[in-house]
């Protein structure tokens, strides 16, 4: 019986270890990201960054991921439509069809599913990117030059990935209606013109601007923990698939968090 | 902060987690002359660059660069002191982003304060002194360990530092390699007059470059005096790293390997 306890002792001890050490690692990483956020809002006031950067990230950022935002943007307004079309028109509120899939799209889907995307696509790249400088001693050498890193590679990183998120989510908002009246259209038969006025009569401007602003949260989240975990990896080059690999999850987690309170919060 | 002229470690520790690399250092690189450093590997030789440099902080004691306390200062305020010092990285830390030349000119171009045509001539002036006219346009990942080095070196001299911090400036170089280098050291601290500090495990040619050499084992400064005396120290530690015997004080303490370090 005393070993049973002191067993039961033991697994306790050692689960209760194992969650308190969770606990720390996740304080540290967040406390870290709250201290990258306070250098990167300290180098904006008065502005100090590197401009040529900012559009060169931009341009890299931006344009290279409307593909596939667009790509995923017109199927979300697609599979809306697929979802909730079927239900309107059994009860017979076809009027209702394009407010049914815009308001999910605008609101929700979109934001979330272009800045998952935009995560895994920008978000990692700058990951490995940044790791991989700052395993090979390229951001000391920044250092070692009078150039801060933070001013010259951080900053304008950060700008640019809530510019183009909020850009691209602008976009993918427009083809995300364009996808759900496409589909509604060819696949359930309904009237370009009674979609039309479904988004127009039913869609309020809030609507949009409550995914946009969302945007513009998750792209400073996204920026943060990518850059975060790219300028601490540590491990040599086996760390930049560990630092790309928390800087995805710790980027999705955020994105849902973030998606929950503001939502709570703004309606 | 107490006022010191030169570049000087006073009483420092440094800890790289549980790790201590070095304990209770001091040394001082005097004003316009060659200091070497030596030592076994991962004894923390380039953590001393570093600290100088100021890319690293001390976990107790003093570090003075060219008479600042640089780990007293904010990163952005040690940033515009570290104009006044040159450094090559033991493993190049190259941008590999941008071109040899690009590489070479980066810094004086964002300084802003030096017209384009000087820069332009400085950096090919390096190049050339470094042997590698002709390679402007070639990016890191097209270069030999040994055509890094170099860029590496004009990037650390093109500004005309008062003090140079070369860190294995010819690691992984043949002999006559190595001595062009220390030549073009040589020549260039003879038209700067700055402070020099040169780590490598290369004793015999270090000891030939530099004036006052300092041997760092287990974290503690075991020799610091004349180059030329080097190979009659009577510390077997030193004796044995400078003559490479086999047996002795450093064979029975391999310290591992340290991250950063």
């Amino acid at each position: 019986m005393a070993n049973v306890i002191s067993r039961f002792g033991s697994a306790t001890a050692a689960a209760i270890t194992r969650v308190g050490t969770s606990a720390l690692a996740i304080s540290h990483e967040v406390g870290g990201i709250a201290v990258l956020a306070g250098r990167v809002l300290r180098r904006l006031i008065p502005p100090r960054l590197d401009g040529r950067e900012l559009w060169t990230n931009l341009f890299k950022m931006g344009n290279g991921s409307v593909p596939i935002i667009i790509l995923t943007a017109f199927f979300s307004g697609g599979l809306m439509t697929l979802q909730s079309a079927p239900f309107v028109q059994k009860f017979g509120a076809t009027a209702l069809a394009g407010w049914a899939a815009g308001y999910a799209v605008l609101r929700e889907i979109g934001p979330i599913l272009i800045a998952l995307m935009f995560s895994g696509r920008v978000g990692a790249n700058n990951t490995a990117e940044l790791a991989t400088m700052t395993v090979t001693e390229q951001l000391d050498g920044l250092r070692a030059l009078a150039i801060d890193p933070i001013s010259f590679l951080i900053v304008p990183r950060v700008l640019a990935m809530i510019v183009a998120l909020f850009a691209l989510t602008v976009l993918g908002d427009l083809v995300a209606l364009v996808g759900a009246a496409i589909v509604a259209h060819t696949v359930m038969g309904i009237e370009w013109a009674t979609m039309y006025h479904s988004f127009a009569d039913n869609l309020a401007p809030y609507d949009v601007l409550h995914g946009l602003y969302k945007s513009l949260a998750f792209g400073f989240a996204i920026a943060l923990t990518s850059c975060y975990f790219g300028i601490s990896v540590k491990g040599g080059s086996t760390g930049v698939g560990r630092a790309v690999n928390a800087a995805v999850v710790a980027a999705a987690v955020s994105i849902m968090l973030l998606d929950f309170f503001l939502t709570y919060l703004t309606g | 902060m107490s006022e010191v002229a030169g570049t000087e470690l006073r009483n420092v520790d440094k800890r790289f987690g549980a790790r201590e690399v070095l304990r209770n250092v001091t040394l001082k690189a005097l004003p316009g002359r060659r200091l070497g450093i030596i030592g076994p590997a991962a004894s923390g030789k380039s953590v001393i660059a570093k600290l100088w440099c100021g890319l690293e902080r001390p976990t107790a004691g003093d570090v003075f660069t060219l008479g600042h306390q640089l780990s007293a200062l904010t990163e952005l305020a040690a940033s515009q002191q570290r104009a006044r010092i040159g450094m090559l990285f033991q493993n190049y830390a190259l941008f590999d982003f941008l071109s040899v030349l690009d590489n070479v000119t980066f810094a004086l171009q964002r300084r802003g304060d030096i017209p384009a045509d000087e820069i332009q001539d400085r950096a090919a002036a390096r190049l050339r002194a470094v042997g590698l006219a002709g390679s402007e346009h070639k990016f890191p990942s097209q270069l030999s360990g040994g055509m890094k080095k170099r860029v590496g070196i004009a990037r650390a001299t093109v500004a005309k530092p008062e003090l140079v911090i070369y860190d294995e400036p010819t690691a992984g170089l043949d002999p006559v390699t190595t001595q062009k280098v220390y030549d073009l050291l040589a020549s260039d601290h003879a038209q700067t007059g700055g402070t020099v500090i040169a780590i490598s495990s290369d004793v015999l040619a270090l000891a030939r470059f530099v004036d006052d050499i300092a041997f760092l084992h287990d974290g503690k400064i075991r020799y610091l005096g004349p180059a030329a005396d080097i190979e009659n120290v009577p510390d077997p530690a030193v004796r044995q790293f400078v003559r490479g015997e086999q047996n002795g004080p450093l064979s029975q303490h391999v310290s591992p390997p340290v991250e950063d370090a």
